[in-house]
C-alpha cells in the first residue's frame, strides 16, 4: 500500500528540481531584475540580453488594430461579437482561427507547402505544445533524443511532467554546430544497448540558440534516419518567420513532400511568440500528420486552449494576407539590420558569432576571454559579464553545450539606442581586456552575486520576489498596478 | 507507435454523455429554421446576462485598442507573459472571489495561480498531490469530465463516494470511510477528496455538516481536500454558498496541518459566462503547491488580454455587484420555469439553490430500475422528445433513472418549448399510447446502431 508515500505530503514532481528553475541559468536573471536598466532611470542598470522575445514590429500591428476595430470583441464596431466569441470553447478552436493560422504557416515556407486546418490542434504556447506532444508520442521512461546546444526549458517542458528522459547529443564548433548522423545514430545505438525506449527526435528549426536554419541535406538525413529507426520527429519550429538572410528556412514539411517517409512520425510545433511577438497571449500550436496523434491531443489540448477573445483577434490579423505579406517582409529585414549592427559592432572588437540566419539572438564566441577553458572559467567569465558588463547574457552550459565559452545574446527585445549603450560596453570590456590582461583580483572584488552551480538555495525561489524566466518588462504600468 | 495515453480511452470521451452531442450536432433547435430539432439541455453554459456585459463594453471605450491610462497596452501585454499573472487581475480576483463568499474570507493574491480553465487547474493539483496510481475520492454523482481532467495524463484514479437519493445526495461519514475502505481493498493509496461545491450535477451547496465531515475525514487520515467552486457565483436562493475555507476558518484550523491540505479550485466560465476566454485558478495556503503549480501554469496560462479585459470589468465593483445579483435572479427565475415546468408533467427535481442546471427525478419512468433501463429512457427523450440531456449513469449516479437537466443556455422561448414537450410525452407515456404510434421508427433504429458503437467522436465534455 506504500507506506513511505503516504507520509509524503505532496507528488515527488512536485518537490523534485525537474521544473529545472533551480538552475543558474536564473541567476542572471535575479541580478538583472534587482538592477534592471532603463535609459532614464536607471542608465547604470543590467540591459536584459537573455530573453529572446521580438520586439522590433509592433508599430505595425498596433496600426492594424486601430484600424480594424472590428478584431476585438471590446470596440463598438466589435462588441456585438463578444457573446459568441466568450461562450466558443470547443477545443476545434475557431475556424476562422485555424484557417489562418494554416495559412499563415504556409506562407511563412513561401506557399511550398499548404497545411490541413483540421490538423492543427491549439495549446498554451509552445511550452504547452511541446508538453503536448511528448504525452502523445511517448510513456513514461521512454526518451526522445535532442540535440546540444538546446533551448534550457526543454527538460521542464519536455519530461517534468511526462517522465520522458532526454537524451543529448552533441554538436560543436569544429562544423559550425551542425547536426551530424554520427552523432544521432552513436546517441541512438547508446540507448539502445542501455535498454532506453527511444521514441523519437526533437529539433528546433530554425535553431535556439544557435540562430541557424537547418539545411536541406541534414534535414533529410533526419528524416531518413527516424524512418529507418521508425521513430517520431517533432520539429519545433517557432523561429521559422525570423529567418533574415539566406539560406531561407526549409520546413519538415517540405522535405517529407520529396521523400519517402513515413508520415505518421512526423510533428511540427508552432506558435506566434518569437514571429509574431505574442508571448503573452499564449498561443501555441501542434501539427500533426498523425490521425491518431491529431484526434488524441486535439483532447488533451482542453488543458490549454487559447483564449477565444485570442483567437478571433487573430484570426482576422492573419488572415488579412495583405497585411502579414508586408509584416513579414519588414520584420525580416528589421531582424536583418538589427543582426547586422549588432555583430558588426561586436566584431570590431574582435568578438565573432557564429554565422547565422536567424532568430533573435546571436551566438557569441568568447573562448578567447576564458580564463580557464573550462565550465568554470565559462561562469566566471558570465558573472563578470553580469555583474561589471552589466549585461544579461545566457552562458552556453545552461543550453547543454559541450564546449565552455560560448554565449548567447538577444538583441530585438530592446531599441536602438539600448543597442549601442550594450555595444559600447562590450567595446569597454574587450577594450580593457586586450589593454590590461590580467584582471582577476579586480573583478573577484566586484563579485556581488556568487554562488556554486551545484548549490540551490530554496529560499531564493520564493513567488514574490522571483520573476518567471519569462520576466515580463519591469516597468509595465500593468505591473506597477500592486 | 503512440503513448499509451494516445491510444486509450480513459479520456472518457466515448461514453453516452457525448453522443447525445453528436446526435444533437446532428439535428440542432432552432426556432424558426428547425423548430422540431433536439433542445440542447446538456450544456452547463451561463448565457443569461451577456446583455449586461456588453453594455458595460460600450460604456468603457478605454478597453478600445488595449488603453490604460490613454496609452495603448498593447506591446505590454503581448509581452506579458509572466506566470504570477497579471497583477492587477489577480487582486481583481481575490476580491471577487471573497464578495461571493459575503466578504467572510480575505483571499491573498499571492495564493492564487492562474490557469487556462479549470480543466488544468484541476489536472495541475493533481500533478502537484498525488502520484500516478494513488487516488482521490469524489461524491457521486460527478461531472463526467473529471475522468479525463483528474485521470488522463496523471494517472491518479478516482474512487467513489457514493452518495444516495434517501438523504438528498448529502455527503455523510459513513460514505466517507466506506469509500476510503474500498480504496484499501483496491490497494490504492488515497491522496485526497475532491468535491465539487455548489455541487455539479445536483446544484445544491454543501451544508455545514457536510463541509464538517469531509474536514474530519481529511483530518483522521490526513490527506488533502480539493473543493472545485466553480459554480460559487450562481447561488441564488437559501442557503447561502459556505466555503471549505470559511468552516475551516470558523473552527481555527489555520494552524493545523490541515489548513495546508485544502485547495480551491475557481474559474470565471459558469458566473461570468466566458469560458472561451479560459479563466481558471487555483487558490492554496500551502506554499509548495502554489509555488508549484504556479511553474506548471506555464502549460496553459491565461492570454494577457484576456487577463486586462477582464480586469477592467471587474474592477468596477458597482458593476460587478450589479451583475452578480442580476445573474442569480435570472438564474432562480429560470429555475422555476423548469421545475415547474417539469412539476406540470409529472416530475421531480431535486430541491437547488444553485447551478445551472437541475438534477431530475424519473426514475418513476423506468420501465425497470436498472441502468439499462434509463438508457433507454435517455435515447427517448434525446431522439422522441428532442431533448439533449445528461443521464446520471454518466455522472457515475449509483441509483439510475436521475437526470440533469441544464436551463440557463437558452433562451425562455426555448425552454418553454422543452417544457412543452416533456409534458407531451409523459402524457403520451402515461396514456399507454403505443410506441408505434409516437415514435419515429428509423430514427430509433439508427439511433441504436450507433449507440452500441463506441465511437470516438470528437466533442469535449461540458461541465
Amino acid at each position: 500500500m506504500g507506506l513511505g508515500s503516504k507520509s509524503q505530503l505532496l507528488s515527488k514532481i512536485a518537490t523534485n528540481d525537474k521544473h529545472g528553475e533551480n538552475s543558474p541559468y536564473f541567476d542572471g536573471w535575479k541580478a538583472y531584475d534587482k538592477d534592471p536598466f532603463h535609459p532614464t532611470k536607471n542608465p547604470q542598470g543590467i540591459i536584459q540580453m537573455g530573453l529572446a522575445e521580438n520586439q522590433l514590429c509592433f508599430d505595425l500591428v498596433e496600426e492594424w488594430i486601430r484600424n480594424n476595430p472590428k478584431a476585438s470583441i471590446c470596440t463598438p464596431e466589435g462588441v456585438n461579437q463578444f457573446r459568441d466569441v466568450a461562450i466558443f470553447q470547443d477545443y476545434h478552436g475557431l475556424p476562422e482561427f485555424r484557417n489562418a493560422v494554416a495559412r499563415f504557416m504556409s506562407k511563412i515556407r513561401g506557399g511550398r507547402v499548404t497545411f490541413d486546418p483540421d490538423r492543427i490542434l491549439m495549446s498554451g504556447g509552445a511550452t504547452g505544445a511541446n508538453e503536448l506532444i511528448m504525452f502523445c508520442l511517448a510513456d513514461p521512461g521512454d526518451a526522445f533524443l535532442v540535440p546540444t546546444p538546446y533551448y534550457p526549458a526543454f527538460n521542464r517542458d519536455l519530461s517534468w511532467r511526462t517522465g520522458i528522459q532526454i537524451i543529448p547529443f552533441h554538436t560543436d564548433s569544429s562544423n559550425n554546430f551542425k547536426i551530424t548522423r554520427e552523432a544521432l545514430e552513436a546517441a541512438y545505438n547508446k540507448a539502445q544497448q542501455e535498454n532506453i525506449n527511444v521514441k523519437g527526435l526533437i529539433i528546433t528549426n530554425p535553431s535556439n540558440p544557435l540562430g541557424c536554419t537547418v539545411d536541406t541535406e541534414t534535414l533529410k538525413s533526419l528524416v531518413s534516419f527516424i524512418n529507418e529507426k521508425s521513430i517520431h520527429l517533432v520539429c519545433d519550429e517557432i523561429y521559422s518567420a525570423t529567418v533574415f538572410s539566406s539560406p531561407s528556412f526549409v520546413s519538415v514539411s517540405e522535405v517529407i513532400q520529396e521523400m519517402e517517409c513515413n508520415r505518421d512520425l512526423i510533428h511540427i510545433v508552432y506558435s506566434l511568440s518569437k514571429d509574431m511577438g505574442f508571448p503573452g497571449f499564449r498561443v501555441g500550436i501542434v501539427y500533426s500528420y498523425n490521425d491518431g496523434v491529431v484526434s488524441c491531443g486535439r483532447k488533451m489540448s482542453s488543458f490549454g486552449l487559447v483564449s477565444s477573445q485570442t483567437q478571433h483577434l487573430l484570426a482576422a490579423m492573419l488572415s488579412d494576407e495583405k497585411f502579414m505579406g508586408k509584416y513579414l517582409a519588414e520584420s525580416s529585414r528589421r531582424l536583418g539590420k538589427r543582426f547586422n549592427i549588432f555583430t558588426e559592432g561586436v566584431e570590431k572588437v574582435g568578438i565573432t558569432c557564429l554565422p547565422s540566419n536567424a532568430g533573435l539572438f546571436c551566438w557569441m564566441n568568447l573562448r578567447s576571454l576564458l580564463k580557464e577553458k573550462t565550465f568554470e572559467g565559462e561562469m566566471q567569465l558570465w558573472r563578470v559579464i553580469i555583474n561589471d558588463v552589466k549585461l544579461n547574457v545566457s552562458p552556453g552550459s545552461s543550453f547543454h553545450c559541450v564546449e565552455p565559452g560560448w554565449f548567447r545574446v538577444c538583441f530585438a527585445n530592446m531599441d536602438e539606442e539600448t543597442v549601442e549603450i550594450a555595444l559600447k560596453r562590450i567595446r569597454e570590456f574587450v577594450g580593457k581586456e586586450t589593454e590590461k590582461p590580467v584582471k582577476v583580483k579586480r573583478w573577484q572584488r566586484n563579485l556581488r552575486l556568487s554562488f556554486s552551480s551545484r548549490r540551490f538555495d530554496e529560499t531564493v525561489m520564493s513567488p514574490h520576489g522571483i520573476m518567471s524566466p519569462h520576466s515580463p518588462i519591469p516597468h509595465s504600468p500593468l505591473v506597477k498596478a500592486t | 507507435m503512440l503513448s499509451r495515453k494516445a491510444s486509450c480511452d480513459s479520456h472518457g470521451q466515448d461514453s453516452s454523455y457525448f453522443l447525445g452531442w453528436q446526435e444533437y450536432e446532428k439535428n440542432p433547435y432552432h426556432t424558426v429554421h428547425n423548430p422540431t430539432g433536439i433542445i440542447q439541455m446538456g450544456l452547463a453554459e451561463n448565457q443569461l446576462s451577456f446583455d449586461l456585459i456588453e453594455s458595460w463594453l460600450r460604456r468603457n471605450p478605454d478597453i478600445v485598442g488595449l488603453k490604460r491610462d490613454g496609452e495603448s497596452a498593447f506591446r505590454e501585454l503581448a509581452l506579458f507573459q509572466d506566470y504570477h499573472g497579471l497583477p492587477v487581475f489577480k487582486n481583481e480576483l481575490v476580491d471577487f472571489m471573497a464578495k461571493i463568499r459575503g466578504n467572510r474570507i480575505i483571499f491573498a493574491s499571492n495564493k492564487l495561480v492562474l490557469t487556462a480553465g479549470a480543466t488544468p487547474a484541476n489536472e495541475t493539483l493533481m500533478f502537484c498531490l498525488a502520484e500516478p496510481g494513488e487516488a482521490f475520492l469524489l461524491p457521486t454523482p460527478y461531472y463526467p469530465g473529471f475522468d479525463r481532467d483528474l485521470k488522463w495524463r496523471t494517472g491518479v484514479e478516482i474512487v467513489p463516494i457514493h452518495c444516495s437519493s434517501s438523504n438528498g445526495f448529502r455527503i455523510t461519514s459513513s460514505a466517507l470511510e466506506r469509500a476510503y475502505q474500498q480504496a484499501q481493498k483496491l490497494n490504492l493509496n488515497v491522496k485526497g477528496v475532491l468535491v465539487t461545491n455548489p455541487s455539479n450535477p445536483l446544484g445544491i451547496t454543501m451544508n455545514r455538516a457536510e463541509l464538517n465531515h469531509l474536514i474530519d475525514f481529511a483530518i483522521d487520515k490526513n490527506i488533502h481536500i480539493v473543493s472545485d467552486e466553480i459554480y460559487s457565483g450562481t447561488v441564488f436562493d437559501s442557503p447561502k454558498f459556505v466555503s471549505i475555507m470559511e468552516l475551516a476558518m470558523e473552527r481555527e484550523l489555520y494552524n493545523a496541518d490541515i489548513w495546508n491540505r485544502i485547495h480551491i479550485v475557481y474559474s470565471l466560465s459558469k458566473d461570468l459566462g466566458v469560458p472561451g476566454f479560459r479563466v481558471g485558478m487555483i487558490y492554496s495556503n500551502n506554499e509548495t503547491v502554489v509555488d508549484t503549480a504556479t511553474k506548471m501554469s506555464s502549460f496553459g496560462l491565461v492570454s494577457s488580454q484576456t487577463q486586462f479585459l477582464l480586469a477592467s470589468i471587474l474592477s468596477d465593483k458597482k458593476f460587478t455587484e450589479k451583475y452578480m445579483k442580476e445573474t442569480q435572479r435570472r438564474l432562480k427565475k429560470r429555475r422555476e420555469m423548469l421545475v415547474s415546468g417539469l412539476r406540470n408533467a409529472g416530475i421531480q427535481c431535486l430541491i437547488s439553490n444553485a447551478g445551472l442546471f437541475c438534477w431530475v427525478d424519473m426514475r418513476h419512468l423506468l420501465t425497470s430500475d436498472t441502468f439499462e433501463a434509463e438508457k433507454e429512457l435517455w435515447k427517448r427523450i434525446v431522439c422522441e422528445v428532442g431533448l439533449n440531456i445528461s443521464a446520471g449513469s454518466s455522472c457515475h449516479c449509483s441509483e439510475p433513472g436521475w437526470f440533469r437537466i441544464c436551463f440557463a443556455n437558452m433562451s425562455q422561448e426555448t425552454l418553454q418549448v422543452a417544457m412543452q414537450r416533456m409534458k407531451a410525452f409523459t402524457d403520451s407515456s402515461n396514456s399507454a399510447v403505443s410506441q408505434q404510434q409516437f415514435v419515429n421508427n428509423t430514427r430509433a433504429r439508427s439511433l441504436t446502431k450507433w449507440v452500441f458503437q463506441l465511437s470516438s467522436y470528437e466533442s469535449e465534455p461540458h461541465r
